[in-house]
């Protein structure tokens, strides 16, 4: 078999290509993917089959006790602080009853104490999170323990999840965020520009045995536990009392349940 | 054949750097972008997406557009658009390049690109977004080149590239109906969370891309000795009025549902976009200013007398394409995050280094633009056809 130039040029691209690009799509396709686990997890370690939360606003009087929790979060969690909302990055923040619950709102008749009351809002680690549906790399994630996970490290930045989540709960690095870190905390990785993030459960914590960050300075005003456990602290609150959640008609099945409270 | 576009009159090679110093400018701004963020655009963490996914999505539907000249001709045997059937086929390709800049400029971490396909997620439609475009980029790069090469020996194009082509068809649609599932499929975004996204989504990219394919022919005839013909032009417009009455009554019953349902979480966005929200106008002066070009294209479109005249088809094709480059490329995206999942308000505008960013992709897409069709125009030129 005879060939010119231009054949053997265009059979040798084409079987570099395939020689190099097959065996690569084949081995991330089917391959054998290793899994990245621990030997042996921490004994202290808090375990769950899905986390969850009851915020008791009527626990929550003054300003400083929503500023106590949202502190507790943003200081070890190295969450920056711009100044101006256009760069904002939080994990946890507080806002009145219109905003927290937009689709029950419309009420001119409503309290003035209910329509001027805040409330605690981070992430829902919803049952059925939009934002992991639509991630194109996985950089998020659900964890079996219930835990909607965000890996900065994989992510490209695409915006997919802030625009799918419905409670607006994730942040992105629009500038180098380490400059705006108040005080470092070395424990906890800081963010580079351009990725995503948003609350992660402290999963850290939970790890070695503690609770989040955010219940822990609460003063009971937020519950923790295993929504899957009917004899939860959780389970039980939600059992007795009213709860509502927020926009629960769009399916995802929000993990952070509200107590109004009011006068009882 | 791309040596035919190394060969050139001084107006081209004018062009030509005209393009490179809007591109060089773009690229430099890009930099500044790369090295800042993306805090350098008007972007927020309210509205997360803005000018570069409002191209994009603008874009692939100039590309997907390509098909209103493939189905007549290799389909219907409507023999008068075989010889611009290539021009739809190199604006397609022009408009992909263009559509995969925008997403790359977009991202917060764009060296990870290839996380995409090292962790391909099967639920994420935006895998499938890029696995459609590319492939249709590289579909119309093989049909446009395969089938041009055979017209410049007067041969047959070989038979491979017949079902190629007809794989293009539904490939076209694919592009957009994905494109469309980006918003459609998302809960609590009152203003994408629509069934008729894709048909709206296609009826506009059928009015606009033959529109712009339109101008493009008339420019074409202007500046080279190749002529596309009256009569396909003519085609094209009737393709125009009818997607563009398409894509109008669409929009139309976008509006009866939230106004008729009275549902405030779909009303608000629409009332954001025409009339503002307590003092928030930003976008009223624009989204008017497409509404009126609207009707502008579709009065001189709809009658006969006005469309067979060149002048006012041009007129017409421009004011559709600017408008439908409004409404697709900026208030659509928009409209989904304004008001924000809080029914607050946060407005956006883009500043001006994402304004050049933006325009320097496009001066990338008309240089690649112009490079296919010196080739396809060369071979036109002399000659080369074969029916």
């Amino acid at each position: 078999m005879s060939m010119n130039r231009r054949q053997f040029l265009r059979l040798a691209g084409v079987s570099t290509v395939l020689g190099i690009g097959v065996p690569a799509v084949l081995n991330s396709v089917g391959g054998k993917m290793l899994e990245a686990t621990q030997t042996r997890p921490d004994p202290r370690s808090l375990t769950a089959k899905r986390w969850g939360f009851v915020v008791d606003v009527s626990k929550l009087k003054t300003p400083e006790d929503y500023q106590k929790c949202i502190d507790a979060c943003h200081n070890i969690h190295n969450v920056p602080d711009f100044g101006n909302p256009k760069d904002e990055v939080k994990w946890i923040w507080k806002d009145n009853y219109e905003r927290t619950f937009p689709t029950a709102t419309e009420d001119e008749y409503m309290n003035k104490e209910m329509k001027e009351k805040n409330f605690l809002l981070f992430c829902n680690h919803c049952e059925q999170p939009a934002c992991v549906r639509v991630c194109p790399t996985k950089a998020t994630y659900k964890r079996k323990d219930g835990i909607v996970m965000q890996d900065m490290h994989r992510c490209i930045g695409c915006r997919f999840c802030m625009a799918a989540c419905p409670f607006g709960a994730r942040s992105f690095n629009y500038r180098d965020p380490r400059p705006f870190i108040k005080k470092e905390n070395k424990q906890f990785p800081t963010r580079m520009i351009g990725v995503v993030e948003k609350c992660t459960m402290c999963y850290e914590r939970l790890a070695v045995g503690q609770l989040p960050a955010c219940v822990e300075a609460s003063n009971g005003a937020i519950a923790f536990g295993d929504l899957s456990d009917p004899n939860s602290e959780v389970r039980k609150v939600i059992a007795s009392t009213y709860t509502i959640r927020r926009k629960p008609e769009l399916g995802t099945q929000p993990s952070i349940y509200y107590v109004i409270g009011g006068k009882e | 054949m791309l040596e035919k576009a190394l060969v050139g009159s001084k107006r081209y090679w004018l062009w030509i750097g005209a393009l490179l110093v809007v591109i060089g400018i773009g690229v430099l701004q890009y930099l500044r972008q790369f090295t800042y963020g993306l805090g350098i655009t008007g972007l927020s963490r309210d509205v997360s997406w803005g000018l570069y996914i409002g191209q994009f999505t603008f874009l692939v539907g100039v590309a997907a557009s390509a098909v209103m000249l493939v189905i007549p001709y290799y389909l219907h045997d409507f023999k008068k658009f075989g010889k611009i059937v290539i021009l739809g086929e190199f604006l397609a390709v022009s408009a992909v390049i263009m559509c995969i800049l925008f997403i790359f400029c977009d991202m917060g971490q764009p060296m990870r690109i290839m996380n995409v396909i090292l962790h391909p997620t099967p639920n994420s439609v935006m895998l499938w977004d890029s696995v459609v475009l590319a492939g249709y980029l590289a579909l119309n790069i093989v049909i446009g080149w395969t089938t041009l090469g055979a017209d410049r020996k007067g041969v047959h194009p070989p038979q491979w590239v017949k079902p190629l082509i007809y794989l293009s068809v539904p490939w076209a649609v694919s592009i957009h109906t994905v494109t469309a599932f980006l918003y459609a499929g998302i809960p609590g975004r009152h203003f994408w969370l629509t069934a008729v996204m894709a048909a709206r989504f296609l009826a506009s990219a059928f009015a606009g891309g033959p529109a712009l394919l339109i101008i493009l022919s008339l420019i074409v005839r202007k500046v080279t000795k190749f002529d596309p013909g009256y009569e396909p032009i003519q085609a094209l417009g009737k393709i125009v009025t009818y997607a563009m009455f398409a894509n109008v009554f669409l929009l139309g019953l976008e509006f009866f549902t939230a106004f008729y349902s009275n549902i405030p979480g779909h009303i608000s966005p629409f009332t954001y976009l025409y009339s503002g929200i307590e003092g928030h106008e930003k976008l009223v002066p624009i989204m008017w200013t497409s509404s009126i070009l609207a009707v502008v294209s579709l009065f001189l479109l709809v009658f006969p007398g006005f469309r067979r005249n060149e002048n006012l088809l041009a007129v017409a094709c421009a004011s559709l394409f600017i408008s439908l480059w409004i409404d697709k490329g900026f208030g659509l995206v928009i409209g989904g995050f304004v008001p924000n999942m809080f029914e607050g308000i946060t407005e956006y505008w883009p500043t001006a280094p994402e304004a050049m960013i933006t325009m320097g992709v496009w001066a990338i897409g008309f240089l690649v633009l112009t490079v296919l069709y010196k080739v396809a125009v060369s071979v036109r030129e002399e000659g080369g056809f074969h029916e």
